[in-house]
């Protein structure tokens, strides 16, 4: 049940799910109850700051959104003027939509399964999920993705377009589908997170917004599945990575890489938090990619200084990664362990495996890998010219001022290395 | 991903464009709002804003003093802005085809067109060095 201390707005995006899915039940018209539901929170966020918060909100919410799913129906009737129709959809209006508001019917995770359906393209499910289940408005959601709102709009109703035309139903995907299901859930959650994360674009608040928001749904999944160790993994993943937020952007939105972070920084409890999950996760069994990801962030914040970093450790769990998926950025991390266990040698090694894979060869990422090792190994010039390809393709601003930034520092340090190597005195 | 779209023109080609029928130009316009349209349809779109004509174009440089000095003498041979737009796509491969479907906008004659449209990847991705 909702906790009715909580802020406004807070209170509405947690209702939403809870709103939304009698709705739908009740009127079988996903598209039309999310615009109900929709409507329904814009009033309470106009009337219940003026007049209090209702003794039962959700049952206040329920009433409004059937009201404008009541009048959607009655246009839609008079549109179409079809009697069969008409007096079928007046008998269902008469009946009242169960609030329940204590059976605590809770279809939250049957509304992700349908929002993050595969049938969806990613933009769309992100911004279907953001608003359907948690109950942001499309100008927040258009806001965060720096798009205009009747953009995010089209996007949104292009969701709903596709769930009705592959005729998802609103039901609970059969046990052998689950499990994919699930994970097509997981990874939209898992973007979202992503994008609050580490995008550099826009207000910081709202962005930084986003992966408050990821966690609060990866939260609301656990909750209805405790003992999937996937759903756990991705909850300690997000937590030990959120964690480190406040130490990875300086004072003027340039990055901070990992290595120089001001540890002290770090949200000690919420790496508590991740860690506690995380072990219990763990020794259930099946360990998933989202699992050993959690493993590694642990690793690196269970270090108070960098060179405390357990990184033979960090290698094993790449390896174990590594067998379990073919990503070219698990391949990339792998190697960056690899150098800081055996060397930089070994890593530029590996990388080269990297050059003939068209998912990353051109990506600015590996250069800039390539160039942090090379710098490592201490061959300044070669490192100068990878991170100044790697800038050449960045895609964001504080990368690139990163990756200039490097080539610069290296490049002021040359003329001493050149006095040293050509042996002047 | 955001991407701009930038259609380019040389100043010859907006005097050829000032030489066209009514017809023509009421195809290209009409093409042009029906573009439009669609990548809002497509819950793509960003923005978009067409430009003036580069007869009273100008390149400005802070003088001595940070004080504006203009020129407005340009070979033939430059390449003018004549208008953008920004979109939102999933891969590079979406934004080519969109840039590919406004470059073929109808010319004299309702022929499709082959306009030059530069496209450059904005800077908004995801900031994470991955160290």
């Amino acid at each position: 049940m909702a906790d009715p201390d909580l802020p406004i707005e807070h209170l509405l995006r947690e209702l939403a799910p809870q709103v939304l899915s009698p709705i739908v039940r009740r009127f079988r018209d996903f598209a039309a109850a999310e615009d109900a539901v929709q409507e329904a929170l814009i009033a309470a966020t106009a009337q219940w700051p003026r007049e209090g918060v209702p003794a039962n909100p959700r049952a206040w919410l329920i009433q409004v959104a059937s009201r404008r799913m009541a009048d959607h129906i009655r246009s839609e009737v008079a549109r179409r003027r079809r009697e069969q129709v008409a007096a079928e959809e007046a008998e269902r209006l008469a009946l009242p939509v169960d609030a329940g508001a204590e059976s605590g019917e809770d279809d939250t995770l049957l509304l992700l399964f349908m929002c993050c359906h595969p049938a969806l393209t990613r933009a769309s499910a992100i911004a279907l999920t953001l608003r359907a289940v948690g109950g942001l408005t499309t100008a927040e959601i258009a806001n965060a993705f720096l798009v205009p709102e009747a953009t995010m709009a089209q996007r949104i109703s292009r969701a709903k377009q596709s769930i009705m035309e592959s005729e998802i139903p609103f039901q609970l995907p059969t046990a052998e589908d689950r499990a994919q299901r699930l994970r097509a859930v997981l990874h939209v959650l898992y973007l979202i997170f992503n994008e609050g994360y580490t995008s550099s674009a826009g207000p910081r608040l709202r962005r930084a917004d986003l992966s408050d928001e990821a966690i609060r749904l990866t939260r609301i999944v656990y909750d209805r599945e405790p003992d999937d160790t996937e759903v756990a993994g991705l909850l300690a993943l997000m937590l030990l990575t959120d964690a480190r937020r406040a130490a990875r952007i300086g004072p003027n939105g340039e990055l901070i890489p990992l290595a120089q972070q001001n540890r002290t920084l770090w949200d000690r409890q919420q790496i508590a938090e991740g860690i506690a999950l995380l072990s219990t996760a763990l020794p259930k069994g099946s360990v998933g990619s989202y699992q050993l990801q959690a493993a590694i962030a642990a690793v690196h914040d269970e270090a108070t200084r960098t060179e405390d970093t357990d990184w033979p450790q960090i290698l094993a769990l790449y390896e174990l990664l590594k067998r379990m998926s073919d990503n070219p950025m698990i391949v990339l991390n792998h190697a960056v362990a690899a150098a800081m266990v055996h060397g930089p040698r070994k890593g530029l090694e590996l990388l080269n495996a990297l050059d003939s894979d068209p998912r990353i060869a051109e990506r600015h990422r590996l250069e800039a890998v390539r160039a942090h090792l090379l710098e490592m190994a201490g061959d300044h010039q070669a490192a100068i010219t990878h991170y100044r390809n790697a800038a050449s393709r960045a895609t964001s601003l504080p990368e690139r001022n990163y990756l200039m930034m490097q080539a610069a520092r290296l490049s002021q340090l040359r003329p001493t290395d050149q006095k040293d190597s050509s042996g002047c005195k | 991903m955001k991407f701009i779209l930038m259609m380019t023109g040389k100043r010859a080609d907006w005097d050829e464009y000032a030489k066209w029928s009514k017809e023509d130009m009421e195809r290209n316009v009409a093409f042009m709002r029906a573009f439009n349209k669609e990548i809002k349809d497509a819950g793509v779109f960003v923005a978009t804003e067409g430009l003036a004509w580069p007869g009273e174009a100008k390149f400005v440089r802070a003088g001595k003093h940070g004080e504006p000095v203009t020129d407005g003498v340009f070979p033939e041979s430059k390449e003018f802005l004549a208008g953008y737009w920004i979109i939102d796509v999933e891969s590079a491969e979406q934004a080519y085809k969109i840039a590919a479907r406004v470059s073929a906008a109808p010319g004299p004659g309702g022929k499709p067109g082959a306009v030059p449209v530069e496209v450059r990847q904005v800077l908004s991705g995801h900031a994470d060095l991955g160290l």
